[in-house]
């Protein structure tokens, strides 16, 4: 049984990496458009190959 | 439905997917669609096309002529000469109209980023404003889509931090259900085999150590609920939540510090997840409801063009306007706020306030009201009344009035907590003294008194009505349905009576060329050609018609030039009224009275086009359904008696009343309610919302007044009428799961209440009684999700 005084601590502590990613990114807005954000990444594929496309990113001063 | 098909196999406009009529050669059905598609060309985005998702049952993305960007004043730019804006978008299908509209954003000179949100539909676009020419923005709106600017600091208000709240608790809810129900298994399968006592005192102190902050903090809602309601003394379903949670925790808390066998950590752990489940999903239904309904608000939020004293028009909003104010009303506008006319002579369509739909003619000197149209030449208006004087704050005096009138409704969920929560605690107290009178000691009489609230704690019973209900909304908003109140649904379940008001609801609510079929095509394509250059309601009409019935764009012909409040010239070639084209007196007007166009052309007779509001497609099969489930159907309107004898015929109605007032229309509905019928009212107007206050429950559709949409309870979206017998069958079978979950859920209570008042309730037995009497409930729920052919 003295294995549990290793195992317990260390699942909770996983479990909790879990709960505090879960929180960061909801934090961060992931979870703001869950309707866009899924197809989002379908369509930004072939930005490059569009004529004048540009990044969304700002343009370096 | 049957339409749906046809666009399958009919040749379709390529930009909107709109049905083309016989013309082969076409390739779209209006002007605004050809230069949509063309632009999207130009920016080489027509991959688009390939990409989207078109909904048949959906508005189209159809560019309309008006469709410009609603004024506002542009963001200024920061410090660093970056502008920020904020628009509403409507008129979003799929993820590649996301996509197009963010590309054709970036196209633009100046623009640094856009970044549209497709659950939200809100679009945040930051600019350099000395780069670009013009607001960026408009692009968007040449595209089809509707823009609206609102101000993202006032929304990014309470009810999102609410809703990210409850996010947060659920997600601190699943961890510690999960981890402690791992820990409660183990103990369980342990008192069987070979667990000793101080491993599985190790157990249930590892599950405190979780369970008491994750309670703490999971738990602030219900906490806060109920705490409010025991303050303003009454009691809701939170109380015994809260009440059974708290009082699991301490107990088990105290049987692990005194080494007991039994701890109910699992439990309440996993009550609060289930609730905050049902909790979260509620409050996000309400929250899209709300937000579509302010996304409606904000588009239609009316703007009016201000006189400075140099003669230079400023838009400003109509909110804003003062008294003595000159308001310059053009063409098609609706008028911002009640007047008197100073210049001008114009016809106005009154319909929105009075349902009169014949125009009335408005000179110098004559008084007009906020929200009706004008029709025909451009206007000077001096403002006459703002704020308290307004005929709307009238009108909006007379609905809070019909509101006070109304038996405030109780959602049935409260009535069943207002029993449920006396009788729980009357039980768990005959418990206790039950067992003190059997002289088991205190400590077993406490115990077993405390079980009974936590298996009592009514976690199906707080989920029973809530999940029908999030369902139920969430299948209506598919379909552009919007409840905007919680109780609406139960309401709606009881309704025997529909009261329809005529313009706009049964009728489209704007004019249509009477009997197209019956004009000449070649004069008709002629005068559509010429129309197209005007913004005027009926050439816009005409040009519809017209576009409508050749089945391809008509092109604006060049060289017209327009008479304010008279007609268009061409050369010879005359379109407009009776005076402007010089047609006889004796001209016979056939087809009778109604808003009128003339086409006069040298050496050929002039044609009459003769406008009306037509029957919405929908509105006699509609009806014709209805009546057939049983409703008894009435018509109420203001406008004369024989238009109304007319749609009645039209639509199939037997029961109307024409020329009624606000009044008479609040106290139709009294009379009704005095009758002992439960109606619901279906309104449009600004003369309506007194009316739709005044019912049991009311709907209006999207294109309604502003003040209309705040009165109802539900608004749906499109030009049909069919929402309503949607919304009605849907609120009859949420009602029917809810009474079904209710009777699941007490039905649980009654196998489970005596077992825990005998002393044979443990943890396991509570976890698995208390599990799946939510799952069968949120199960039996998810049966509304199901498409049924109704018989």
């Amino acid at each position: 049984m003295d294995v549990l005084l290793v195992l317990v601590p260390v699942a909770l502590s996983l479990g909790l990496l879990g709960l505090l990613a879960f929180l960061w990114s909801l934090r961060s807005g992931q979870f703001d458009d869950l309707d866009g954000a899924g197809s989002r990444i379908l369509f930004d594929d072939d930005l490059d190959a569009a004529p004048r496309a540009r990044s969304t990113r700002p343009p370096p001063p | 439905m049957i339409a749906n098909a046809a666009a399958r196999t009919a040749p379709a406009c390529a930009h909107c997917g709109a049905r083309l009529g016989a013309s082969e050669t076409a390739r779209f059905c209006c002007s605004g669609c050809a230069q949509a598609h063309a632009l999207i060309e130009r920016l080489g985005l027509d991959s688009y096309y390939a990409r989207r998702v078109l909904d048949p049952d959906a508005r189209a993305p159809k560019p309309e002529p008006e469709s410009a960007l609603l004024a506002a004043d542009p963001p200024a730019a920061d410090a660093d000469g970056i502008a920020t804006g904020h628009y509403m978008v409507d008129g979003l299908h799929c993820a590649a109209c996301v996509w197009l509209i963010e590309q054709s954003l970036l196209h633009q000179p100046g623009v640094i980023s856009a970044r549209l949100n497709m659950t939200t539909r809100r679009l945040a676009l930051r600019w350099k404003p000395a780069e670009a020419a013009g607001d960026p923005s408009a692009v968007v709106a040449r595209l089809g889509y509707r823009l609206a600017p609102f101000d993202a600091a006032r929304l990014a208000g309470a009810d999102r931090g609410a809703e990210s709240e409850l996010l947060r608790c659920l997600a601190v809810a699943g961890f510690a259900a999960g981890n402690i129900m791992l820990l409660s298994v183990s103990v369980w399968s342990g008192a069987v085999g070979e667990m000793g006592p101080a491993t599985r005192d190790l157990m249930h102190w590892i599950s405190a150590l979780i369970a008491l902050p994750a309670v703490a903090y999971a738990g602030r809602p219900f906490f806060r609920s109920a705490v409010a309601a025991l303050g303003a003394g009454r009691t809701n379903m939170d109380v015994p939540i809260s009440l059974g949670v708290l009082l699991a925790t301490a107990m088990s808390l105290f049987e692990t510090a005194a080494s007991g066998a039994h701890a109910y950590f699992d439990s309440a752990v996993t009550l609060l997840f289930f609730l905050l489940i049902g909790r979260y999903l509620d409050r996000r239904a309400r929250g899209r409801a709300r937000g579509a309904a302010e996304l409606l608000a904000a588009l239609d939020a009316a703007t009016a063009g201000g006189l400075a004293a140099d003669g230079t028009i400023t838009r400003v909003a109509a909110d804003k306007l003062r008294l003595g104010d000159l308001v310059l009303v053009a063409a098609g506008e609706r008028v911002p706020a009640d007047g008197r006319v100073v210049a001008g002579r114009s016809e106005i369509d009154t319909s929105v306030v009075t349902g009169e739909s014949q125009p009335v003619a408005v000179a110098a000197g004559d008084a007009v009201f906020a929200g009706t149209v004008n029709l025909g030449a451009p206007l000077r208006l001096e403002v006459t009344a703002c704020g308290k004087g307004t005929l709307l704050s009238e009108i909006v005096r007379l609905m809070e009035a019909a509101e006070q009138g109304r038996a405030r409704h109780v959602a049935l969920a409260d009535r069943v907590a207002r029993l449920y929560a006396p009788v729980v605690h009357l039980l768990a107290a005959a418990t206790f003294a039950g067992w003190m009178l059997l002289d088991a000691g205190w400590h077993a009489a406490l115990m077993n008194a405390v079980a009974v609230l936590i298996i009592t704690c009514p976690c199906a019973l707080a989920l029973a009505v809530p999940v029908a209900q999030v369902i139920a909304t969430g299948r209506l908003m598919r379909r552009g349905i919007l409840l905007k109140n919680a109780t609406a649904l139960e309401r709606l379940a009881d309704i025997d009576t529909i009261v329809f008001d005529k313009t706009g609801t049964l009728t489209e609510g704007r004019p249509a060329l009477v009997e197209p079929r019956a004009v000449d095509t070649a004069a008709l394509a002629r005068a559509a050609s010429i129309a197209a250059n005007s913004r005027h309601p009926l050439a816009r009409a005409l040009t519809a018609s017209a576009e409508a019935r050749l089945g391809h764009a008509v092109a604006a012909t060049e060289g017209v030039v327009e008479v304010p409040g008279q007609g268009l010239a061409l050369g010879e070639e005359r379109l407009g009224s009776r005076a402007f084209c010089s047609v006889d007196g004796d001209e016979p007007a056939t087809g009778g009275d109604g808003p009128e166009l003339w086409f006069a052309r040298p050496g050929l007779r002039p044609v009459r086009f003769l406008f009306a509001d037509r029957l919405k497609a929908d509105a006699a099969a509609c009806v014709g359904l209805l009546a057939r489930h049983g409703f008894a159907l009435e018509l109420l309107s203001g406008d004369r008696a024989p238009v109304v004898a007319t749609v009645a015929a039209e639509a199939g109605l037997t029961q109307w009343r024409a020329a009624q007032t606000p009044v008479d229309k609040v106290a139709r509905l009294k009379q009704l309610s005095g009758e002992g019928r439960k109606t619901l009212m279906v309104g449009d107007g600004i003369n309506d919302a007194p009316a739709l206050a005044a019912a049991l429950v009311s709907a209006s559709p999207a294109a309604a007044s502003d003040i209309a949409r705040v009165a109802a309870d539900a608004v749906f979206q499109g030009d049909r009428l069919g929402p309503v017998a949607e919304l009605l069958d849907v609120a009859r079978r949420a009602q029917r799961v809810v009474r079904e979950n209710l009777a699941l859920a007490i039905g649980y209570n009654l196998v489970a209440v005596p077992l825990a008042m005998a002393g044979f309730l443990t943890p396991l037995i509570a976890a698995i009684a208390m599990s799946g009497s939510s799952l069968v409930v949120v199960v039996n729920a998810l049966r509304l999700n199901r498409d049924r052919t109704r018989g």
